[in-house]
This record gives C-alpha cells, sequence and structure tokens, in this order.
C-alpha cells in the first residue's frame, strides 16, 4: 500500500471539494487532488496532469516519463494489477 | 547478471555495480563482516526481491529488510479490536485488502467476514466515507492503517466527513510513522546497521528533514530512494560512497518526487486531524515512544476508539505465535527462512505472522522470490 500509481488528470468534478477524474492505465475514477493544487497551480490547471495517486488522493505531480517508468515496474511487479483490481472491486467507489 | 534483460537500461545497471564494487573496495567490508544496510520500506524489500538486487550486489553489502510493512507490524490486539468493532451489527467496517489476512489471536478479519461481520474492501477512505452517506442508519467505521503516506488521505476524508456533516463514519486510527522505529533500532544494543535506504513515498510527504537526526546524531548516512532498480542501486551506490568517504548525511536520489520539505498540504492535513501517541506497539518490536499518532481531541466524534471504547492500551498485550520468529526476522538479525515455521506452518494461504500476508513483507517476498531455492540449500 506504500506504493503511489500513476496516472492522468482528465476531468475536475468538484472544485470545491477538489475532486478530480484520473485515468490509471484505462481505469477511470475519482481522486482527490487537495495535495496537488495551491497558488500557483489551481485545480482547472490539473487537467492533463500526470500525478502519483495514493489510495484515491494525488499526491505528486510527476512528468510523463515518470509515469512510464514507474507502471513499467509496478506491473512487473504485480503491483499495478493488484492497484487496478482493488479499484474496481470498492465496494463503493464514488 | 541475474534478470539484467528486466533492467530498462541493462549498461546503466552494469555500470552502476561495477562502481558499487569500486566504493566498497574503499571500505573495511568483508564477506564475513559486511556493511548491513536496511532498506526501511517494504515496497523496496519487494523490489530488491523482485529483480534480485541482493544477489547482484557484491557479498560485501548485506540487505537488512526494514518494518516499513505496516500490515507487517500490526499488533495481534488491534486485529482483535478491529473484528470486536466490526461484529457489532450496526457497523459497517471497511479496510484495505491487505489487512483482511492477518491474524488476530482466534481469527483475521477474513474469517470475521465468513462468519457475518459487515466487512468490506475499499480502495480508498473516499469510498468509505460514501458507503457512510448512502447509509445513513449504520455505523462506518474505516481502518486508517498505514505511514506518512497514508495519513494525509484519512485526515482528509475525516475533514470531508466534518465539512458535510456526516456523523455516522468514523476512523479507527492506527497510523504509525517512520522516523521513531528507525531510532529503537539505532538505540538497539543487539543491532549493527551501517546506513539506510529510506522510504520514497514517505519522504514525498514528509521530506527529508525529518531524517536528520539519524545523520547528525548516530553518523549513519541514509539517502532516500525511488522505486526503480535503477533507482535503488544508485541508492546503495550513494550509501555505500558516504561510507568509504567517512560522510554521514542524508542525501536524495528521488528528488524528482521527494521535495525536502515534503508536501505542504499533505502535511497541514496531518497536523490539523492527529497528534503523537505517547507509544504504539509494534508487532515484534515492543512498544516504541512517540511512534504512532491518535485523532486530537476535537475530532472525537469521528474517532472510532471514543465512540466503541477501544482506545489504545484496553486490550492486554498479545504476545506472537510462541514458534514465530516475526520479531527477529523484523528487525533482520535473522533470515526468513531461520524461521521454523517459514514456508512449513506458515505461508502466504495460511499466514501465521504478518510479513507473510502483505507482498511488502520480507517473508512473503523471499517466499515468492527465494523461498524454495533457499529451501533446497538448507537441505543439502
Amino acid at each position: 500500500m506504500c506504493l503511489g500509481v500513476p496516472g492522468q488528470i482528465v476531468e475536475i468534478v468538484d472544485p470545491e471539494l477538489l475532486i478530480a477524474v484520473a485515468d490509471v492505465a484505462g481505469v477511470r475514477r475519482k481522486v482527490n487532488i487537495t495535495c496537488i493544487v495551491n497558488d500557483e497551480h489551481k485545480a482547472d490547471d490539473c487537467i492533463g496532469d500526470w500525478v502519483l495517486i495514493h489510495v484515491g488522493f494525488a499526491m505528486a505531480r510527476i512528468d510523463e516519463a515518470e509515469a512510464a517508468k514507474t507502471l513499467k515496474v509496478l506491473t512487473t511487479m504485480g503491483e499495478l494489477q493488484a492497484e487496478l483490481m482493488a479499484m474496481q472491486n470498492s465496494a463503493e467507489a464514488p | 547478471m541475474k534478470y539484467a534483460h528486466e533492467f530498462r537500461d541493462p549498461v546503466l545497471a552494469q555500470g552502476l555495480l561495477g562502481q558499487i564494487r569500486e566504493a566498497v573496495a574503499r571500505t573495511s567490508a568483508t564477506v564475513s563482516q559486511p556493511l548491513n544496510i536496511m532498506e526501511v520500506c517494504g515496497g523496496h524489500t519487494h523490489a530488491i526481491f523482485r529483480y534480485g538486487l541482493h544477489e547482484m550486489v557484491p557479498g560485501e553489502i548485506e540487505f537488512i529488510h526494514g518494518p516499513g510493512c505496516p500490515v507487517c507490524v500490526l499488533p495481534m490486539g488491534r486485529v482483535d479490536d478491529c473484528i470486536e468493532i466490526a461484529e457489532h451489527p450496526q457497523v459497517i467496517f471497511t479496510t484495505f485488502g491487505d489487512a483482511m489476512r492477518v491474524p488476530g489471536t482466534k481469527k483475521s478479519m477474513l474469517q470475521a467476514k465468513a462468519e457475518g461481520a459487515d466487512i468490506r474492501l475499499v480502495y480508498s477512505p473516499l469510498d468509505a466515507l460514501a458507503i457512510a452517506r448512502s447509509n445513513p442508519d449504520r455505523e462506518v467505521v474505516f481502518f486508517a492503517l498505514g505511514f506518512e503516506t497514508t495519513m494525509p488521505s484519512t485526515a482528509l476524508t475525516v475533514l470531508q466527513a466534518v465539512k458535510e456533516g456526516i456523523r455516522n463514519f468514523s476512523l479507527f486510527c492506527n497510523h504509525i510513522t517512520v522516523p521513531q522505529p528507525i531510532k529503537a533500532l539505532l538505540d538497539d544494543p543487539d543491532m549493527r546497521l551501517d546506513g539506510f535506504i529510506g522510504p520514497g513515498h514517505v519522504s514525498m510527504v514528509v521530506g527529508t528533514r525529518p531524517y536528520d537526526f539519524i545523520a547528525r546524531d548516530y553518523g549513519k548516512p541514509i539517502v532516500v530512494s525511488g522505486f526503480e532498480p535503477i533507482d535503488l542501486l544508485q541508492s546503495v551506490l550513494m550509501v555505500v560512497t558516504q561510507i568509504a568517504e567517512g560522510r554521514a548525511e542524508v542525501e536524495n536520489q528521488y528528488g524528482r518526487i521527494v521535495p525536502r520539505d515534503g508536501n505542504r498540504q499533505a502535511l497541514a492535513a496531518i497536523d490539523a486531524v492527529f497528534e503523537p501517541r505517547e507509544k504504539f506497539e509494534w508487532r515484534g518490536l515492543g512498544e516504541i515512544d512517540a511512534s504512532g499518532v491518535k485523532m486530537r481531541p476535537a475530532f472525537a466524534a469521528w474517532d472510532a476508539e471514543q465512540k466503541f471504547d477501544v482506545g489504545y492500551g484496553k486490550r492486554r498485550e498479545v504476545a506472537d505465535p510462541l514458534d514465530a520468529r516475526c520479531g527477529d526476522v523484523l528487525k533482520g538479525q535473522i533470515k526468513p527462512i531461520a524461521c521454523p515455521l517459514f514456508g512449513s506452518i506458515c505461508n502466504p494461504e495460511t499466514p501465521v505472522g504478518a510479513l507473510m500476508v502483505s507482498s511488502e513483507g520480507a517473508c512473503a517476498a523471499y517466499h515468492q522470490y527465494v523461498g524454495a531455492r533457499a529451501r533446497e540449500a538448507q537441505a543439502v
């Protein structure tokens, strides 16, 4: 559970609660973007961002090459599949 | 080189291994008196085994697998507490999947669920909050587990529950912190540690300053590392180079993700919701001062310890199974294979100790990647 998974922010759902939709290896899910938003980088600026997502929270902005490398390592370790399964099987995905 | 084809850049890996060999030669390490380098994070342990890094580095380097797997260090008594809460008829107990198979004294949460407790797996604490929103007549408890990486997510979820006025949601807080067990291990007279590979994603949240004491007070190097095999080899090189040059510093190999001061918003959320506990029990390590957090009194209405009267320390300490050597493995004093239960009674399908449960646990990693080979060697 310590490993984040890379995803790309594709839509802002709730700019007040800072909820966005991220695409993680083809799986879409809502994520909270509080930790990547600040005065210089507002919610709307996050669309298109590659981010490291940890249990539904975008924790850091990363570049696309970093995202690709991380996805490869996670796939090799079997962690990506586990994360995607956890996302899809979550009791109530909001 | 073993597994070399799996490296994105095998030439770079070979080069790093060459540099590591040169740096090791400049230290006093020998194969019988190796440099003990602890990788603190369970994710690193998994990567080291998956890529066979422990077999690639020179024999003068020994990886000591640290306590950085939250499921693995969860004391049995706290699993019992989870089950006690989950068995209240009005409760929906929500948890990450990793925790389901951790044995309690009588049963795991998986067994409790089979017996009828309403225990649901969630990917995110946000999903637990959504369950609370749509089940206003039930009490929804989220099992908040994990190091500083996970704390912002549970803190922000509680803050959202407060904002929305959702009162049937609470956290069962079992968060733990990384620096304190490192200090406890450094203070342990039985331990001999020469340097550390620091956790990547914990440091993304807290930055690198919390490790300053390791270099300043204990004179040991620590390098915060990424998860790619190349990252880990680079970090090993940085640790060994410090040792060879007689330096002890906090260095950051994962600067592309880890800022020196951490993530401001994440730290603010943690500070708003949580405060340090006086002490917290770690499976295999015992109680460690200030190594866990609890919810601040202002959030008592969202604190499952208050709601269900299962505060820390209310249950008598529960010992680990008699023959299991989980504590010795956790401290890196023995390899998993040296435990009499390893692979026989204790295996990933029927774990006795928690280190066998999670893919981040040293025993599970050993079992999956090197166990068979090691067992053969021992039989000879």
